[in-house]
C-alpha cells in the first residue's frame, strides 16, 4: 500500500482552513445513526469523545483504568503551549510552528505542524471556558512561563499540575456527554483486536478486566487514543499500565507503525534508587526556568561528594561546572529535551556523576530562590541585604510555582530541595513514534484513525515541552471531529455493524486462544522478569545513544527473549477473572514484539537526529550530525507477519515554508 | 528490614474475604509501599499463591488510583501522600502492617484491595461540568479577569485527584469533601457560576443515591487528603446547597 499523506494543496497558512471548506459533512440527523469507538482517555482521547458526542455521533469510548480521569495525561505537569502573544514578547503563530519543526529536528510534516499551531489558541479558550483553573496575575489575567527550545514565554500552566487539570476538563466535557447517554462509557476494559470487515475498521473485541469476558463492539469509525509506548523500557515515567496494545494490534492488522525510534529521554528524572524500582518520576521541566544544572568541575570534589564527606551546598561557584550554560550560552540551562540528556549522559560518562550509582547531576534552585527574594524584599520594603530574609522569602516564591514538585521530590528522595540542590537523571518519557496518519489522523487502514501520542505526526524526531498536551488537545478537541466526517460521510446508509460477522467471531477466537495459551504455559519465570530483560536491552542497546553493533545485538536478545516467554512464562489464576498477571502478560507479549521494531528502525536510521542519536553520526564536539540528503523521510513500517520481516515504506518531508538548517542551541 | 503483613483477601465481590498474614524480608527503607507490594506478590507467585490484587497506575501521587488502608489509615501513616508515594522508611524493622481495602457502601470491593468507586464518576456526570461545546468558537481567554485568589482557591479545590480516601476514613462514608471540591472549583469562577443552582442541587442528589453518608463535620477527611483538601469546601457548599434550595 502507498503512503498517501493527502497533505492539501495551496499555500502553508490557509491549508487547513481550506481543507476544512471543503471536505464532507454528515448532516445531524445522519450522526445519529454513526457509532464511533474510541480508545483510551487521556487529553486526545477523553476532548475526541466529549466533541464526537457534542457533533451528534453515538461514541462507545473505553479505558482499562476504574474511571476514565485516571489516564495517564493526568500526570503531565508543566504546560501547554499556545501562541497567544499574551506577554507580547513575539510570539506568533508561525514562531510556534517554526519553533516545533526546529524543536523536532526537521523530521515532522509542515502542514501538520502549522495547523496545530493554528489550533493551538483555541485550546486555551475551551480550557478557560470549561472552567480549567490555570494561573493568573494580579491583574487576574493568564500567567505564563518559559520552556525548553524557545525564546518566548508561551506556555500556560496551573502549578505543576496542568495536565491533572486540563485532563479533569475534558474528562467533565465526557461526563456532560456520558449524562446525556451520548457517549456510552467502559471503565476497566481493554481492546484487545480491531476488526475489519471488507478492510474497513469495522470494531473491536474488548476484555471487561473485573470479570474477563470477551465482548464484541461494532463501529463505523474505530480511533485508537491509547498513548505512547515508553514503558517497553519497563523503567519510564509512563504510568505502570501505559502500553502499546491497541496501535500495535492495529498495526498487525495493517496500519504502518512510523519512525518507533525516536523516544523522548527526559533530562530531569528522579535517579533509579535501586533494583526494586518499578518506575521513574520526573520534575517538570518547567524547573529549569529557574534551576541551574550544574556537576562538580574537579573530580576529587565528586569522590568526596558520592563518599558522603562534602555536601554540594559547600562547593564554592568557581568550582562547579554549569554545563549546559558553558556549551549552549544562547539557550543555556532551556536548551531542548535531547540535547539536555545527552549533556548530562556526557558529564556522567566521563565520571562527573554525583550519587552513588554515578549516574545523578545537580538542579540547583539557590541562585533563583536569591533573586526571587531579593525582588520581593524590594517590593515590600524589607531590608534586602538580610539573607535569612532574603532567602525565606524567595523561597515562599519558589514554593508557590514549583509546590508540589519539591514535595513529591521530598517524599522518594528524603532531601529537602528549598536547602540543598536536587539530584535529576534522564529517564525515558514519551515516544515522538507511533501509527502512521495522513492529514486526517487516519491510519492506513481505512475507519481506523489514531490521535495524541499514539501517532507520529507533529513532533518529528524531538517533542518541545509543553507541546504534548497541545497536541492531544488538538487532535481531540479540533481536528478529528472535523476530519472523521469526510470519511464517514459515505457511511450514512451502512447501518448498524452486525458483530455476528464471522470476521468479529474470528478475532475472538483468537483473542481467546492467546489468552489460554499464556494461562496453560505454566512455566517458571513472572511476567515482569521478562518485562525487565526487555527493559534492560532498550536501555543499554537502544537508549540515549546508539550504535550499530548494540543495535544488532539488541534485536538478536529481544527475539530470543520474545521466544523464551511464550515458552516459559508464568501466568496464575484462570481468563475468567479480575488477573492483573493476565492483563499485563498481553502488553508485555506486544512490547516483545515492539522492541525489536524499535531497534531494527534505528539501526535503518544511520543519521543522528532528535532524540535518536547514533554514535557513528556525530560531529568532532559530540553533537548530533544530522543526514537531510537521505533521511528526510518518514519511516512507515509494514507489518509482514514478524518484525524481522517488516517492510520499509517512505514518506519524504518536504519543506516549502522552512529552511533546513542545522540545529543550533548555542 | 523484615516485616509481617497482615492482607485483606477476597476471591471477588460475592466471595467472603479475610485477612491472611504474609512474612516478607530485606525490604528497603527506599522502596514505595507499592513496590514492596511487587515484591511480595512475586513472592506470593513463587509458592504457588495468587498475587494480591490491587490498583494503580501513575505511582506518583495524581491518577488517584491507588487506595489502601494502611494500618487503620487511608494511605498509610504520612500526611499528603497516596499509598503509592508512601516509603518503607515510614516503618520500622518487625513492624507487623494491616493492608485492607477503602471500605464504604458505595466502594464495594471488587478482589482483594481492589475497589469499585464508579460512584464517583456517576456524580460527576450528574453535575460536575460547564455546560460548553468544543466548537472553538468561543471567547478570548482573557475576555474575563479572575481576581488571583479566586483562581488559586478554585485550583486548589480541583487539585482533588478522586482516590475516595475521604469516604475511606469518614465513619459514615460521606463523600462530602470529594462532592463540595467539584462545586467549589465551579462555584469560584465566572465560567462556572451560571448552572451552580443546578449544579449543585444534582450532584448532592446523586452523592445520597450512591449511598454515602452523611457529614458529621468530624473533619477526619481533611486530615487523610493526600492533596489537603480543606474543610472550607464543605462550608462553601452548604451555602451553594441552601441558596439553591431558597432560590428553588
Amino acid at each position: 500500500m502507498a503512503l498517501e499523506s493527502k497533505i492539501p494543496k495551496g499555500p502553508l497558512s490557509d491549508k487547513w482552513t481550506n481543507h476544512k471548506s471543503k471536505i464532507n459533512l454528515v448532516s445531524p440527523a445522519n450522526k445519529r445513526a454513526i457509532d464511533i469507538i474510541v480508545v483510551g482517555t487521556g487529553l486526545a482521547g477523553a476532548s475526541a469523545s466529549a466533541t464526537l458526542a457534542e457533533l451528534g455521533y453515538n461514541v462507545k469510548t473505553f479505558c482499562f483504568q476504574d474511571s476514565p480521569r485516571r489516564a495517564h495525561s493526568i500526570a503531565a505537569q508543566g504546560g501547554i503551549n499556545a501562541a497567544k502573544n499574551y506577554q507580547g514578547d513575539g510570539d506568533s503563530t508561525y514562531r510556534l510552528f517554526y519553533d516545533t519543526i526546529k524543536g523536532g529536528d526537521y523530521r515532522s510534516r509542515e502542514a501538520n505542524v502549522h495547523r496545530l499551531a493554528e489550533v493551538s489558541t483555541n485550546i486555551i479558550d475551551q480550557c478557560v471556558a470549561q472552567g480549567v483553573p490555570f494561573a493568573r496575575d494580579y491583574g487576574g489575567l493568564l500567567d505564563n512561563r518559559s520552556f525548553g527550545g524557545v525564546l518566548v514565554s508561551r506556555t500556560f500552566y496551573a502549578k505543576g499540575q496542568t495536565g491533572q487539570q486540563l485532563l479533569l476538563g475534558a474528562y467533565s466535557a465526557m461526563n456532560r456527554q456520558i449524562g446525556r447517554g451520548k457517549i456510552k462509557m467502559y471503565n476497566r476494559h481493554e481492546m484487545m483486536d480491531l476488526v475489519l470487515v471488507d478492510g474497513k475498521a469495522r470494531g473491536i473485541i474488548t476484555r471487561n478486566l473485573v470479570d474477563g469476558k470477551i465482548e464484541r463492539h461494532g463501529a463505523h469509525a474505530v480511533v485508537i487514543a491509547s498513548g505512547g509506548y515508553g514503558n517497553v523500557f519497563f523503567l519510564s515515567t509512563n504510568a505502570m499500565g501505559s502500553n502499546v496494545s491497541a496501535g500495535w494490534k492495529i498495526h498487525k492488522k495493517g496500519a504502518h507503525f512510523a519512525n518507533p525510534c525516536y523516544t523522548q529521554i527526559h533530562p530531569t528524572c528522579i535517579p533509579v534508587s535501586g533494583e526494586h524500582q518499578s518506575k521513574l518520576t520526573l520534575m517538570s521541566e518547567s524547573l529549569r526556568n529557574d534551576g541551574r544544572i550544574w556537576v562538580p568541575k574537579n573530580i576529587e570534589d565528586v569522590k568526596a561528594i558520592r563518599e558522603g564527606k562534602l555536601k554540594p551546598v559547600n562547593i564554592a561557584e568557581e568550582n562547579r561546572d554549569y554545563y549546559l550554560e558553558r556549551r549552549y550560552p544562547a539557550f543555556g540551562n532551556l536548551v531542548p529535551r535531547d540535547v539536555a540528556s545527552r549533556a548530562a549522559k556526557e558529564r556522567c560518562d566521563a565520571g562527573y556523576g554525583v550519587n552513588k550509582t554515578g549516574e545523578a547531576v545537580y538542579l540547583d534552585f539557590a541562585a533563583a530562590i536569591t533573586r526571587y527574594g531579593s525582588e520581593q524584599a524590594h517590593v515590600k520594603g524589607l531590608d534586602e541585604n538580610d539573607a535569612a530574609l532574603v532567602k525565606k522569602l524567595g523561597q515562599d516564591v519558589v514554593r508557590s510555582k514549583y509546590g508540589n514538585l519539591f514535595q513529591m521530590y521530598e517524599k522518594i528522595v528524603d532531601q529537602d530541595p528549598y536547602e540543598t540542590p536536587m539530584m535529576i537523571y534522564p529517564a525515558v518519557h514519551y515516544t515522538m513514534g507511533g501509527v502512521w496518519v495522513d492529514y486526517n489522523l487516519m491510519t492506513s487502514i481505512p475507519g481506523c484513525y489514531a490521535i495524541g501520542e499514539a501517532n507520529f505526526s507533529d513532533h518529528g524526531a524531538n517533542r518541545l515541552g509543553a507541546s504534548a498536551l497541545m497536541q492531544g488537545l488538538a487532535d481531540g478537541y479540533f481536528v478529528l471531529p472535523y476530519t472523521i466526517g469526510d470519511y464517514l460521510a459515505d457511511d450514512i446508509r451502512t447501518g448498524k455493524i452486525d458483530t455476528n460477522l464471522p470476521e468479529f467471531e474470528k478475532a475472538e477466537a483468537t483473542v481467546k486462544a492467546q489468552l489460554e495459551r499464556f494461562i496453560n504455559t505454566k512455566g517458571k519465570n513472572t511476567v515482569d522478569y521478562y518485562h525487565r530483560k526487555l527493559g534492560k536491552i532498550m536501555w543499554d542497546k537502544c537508549g540515549m545513544s546508539r550504535n550499530a553493533t548494540g543495535l544488532n545485538e539488541a534485536i538478536t536478545e529481544i527475539k530470543a527473549l520474545r521466544e523464551d516467554f511464550y515458552k516459559n512464562v508464568n501466568v496464575p489464576g484462570t481468563t475468567s477473572e479480575f488477573n492483573e498477571q493476565l492483563a499485563k502478560a498481553g502488553r508485555v507479549a506486544d512490547f516483545l514484539e515492539l522492541g525489536e521494531l524499535f531497534a531494527k528502525d534505528a539501526l535503518e536510521r544511520t543519521e543522528s537526529c532528535g532524540g535518536h542519536f547514533r554514535e557513528e553520526s556525530q560531529t568532532p564536539e559530540g553533537e548530533a550530525l544530522r543526514n537531510d540528503k537521505d533521511f528526510t523521510f518518514v519511516s512507515a513500517w509494514e507489518y509482514k507477519g514478524e518484525p524481522s520481516k517488516a517492510k520499509l515504506h517512505k514518506e519524504e518531508l518536504n519543506y516549502e515554508e522552512i529552511e533546513v538548517k542545522t540545529r543550533s542551541y548555542k | 528490614m523484615n516485616l509481617t503483613l497482615k492482607v485483606w483477601r477476597q476471591a471477588n465481590a460475592e466471595a467472603k474475604g479475610r485477612m491472611e498474614t504474609y512474612p516478607i524480608a530485606d525490604v528497603s527503607p527506599d522502596m514505595s509501599f507499592l513496590e514492596m507490594m511487587d515484591v511480595l506478590n512475586e513472592q506470593l507467585m513463587g509458592q504457588g499463591i495468587d498475587p494480591i490484587a490491587f490498583d494503580h497506575d501513575c505511582r506518583e501521587g495524581i491518577c488517584g488510583m491507588c487506595s489502601m488502608f494502611i494500618n487503620g489509615e487511608a494511605h498509610g501513616p504520612d500526611r499528603l501522600v497516596t499509598t503509592c508515594q508512601l516509603h518503607m522508611r515510614k516503618f520500622n524493622d518487625g513492624d507487623t502492617i494491616t493492608i485492607e481495602p477503602f471500605r464504604a457502601k458505595a466502594f464495594p470491593v471488587i478482589k482483594d484491595l481492589t475497589v469499585d468507586r464508579s460512584s464517583f464518576d456517576r456524580v460527576q456526570q450528574a453535575g460536575g461540568f460547564v455546560s460548553v461545546n468544543t466548537s472553538g468558537n468561543t471567547q478570548d481567554a482573557n475576555s474575563i479577569p479572575i481576581d488571583k485568589h479566586d483562581a488559586d482557591k478554585a485550583f486548589d479545590a480541583a487539585a482533588c485527584i478522586g482516590c475516595g480516601a475521604c469516604v475511606a476514613t469518614c465513619k459514615n462514608a460521606s463523600a462530602m469533601l470529594f462532592v463540595s471540591a467539584k462545586v467549589s472549583q465551579y462555584a469560584l469562577l465566572p465560567q462556572g457560576k451560571v448552572e451552580a443552582t443546578d449544579r449543585v442541587m444534582n450532584m448532592v442528589k446523586q452523592m445520597d443515591e450512591e449511598g454515602f453518608g452523611n457529614c458529621t463535620n468530624t473533619g477526619a477527611c481533611e486530615v487523610e487528603c493526600p492533596k489537603g483538601i480543606s474543610l472550607e469546601n464543605i462550608a462553601r457548599m452548604n451555602r451553594e446547597y441552601l441558596y439553591a434550595s431558597l432560590k428553588g
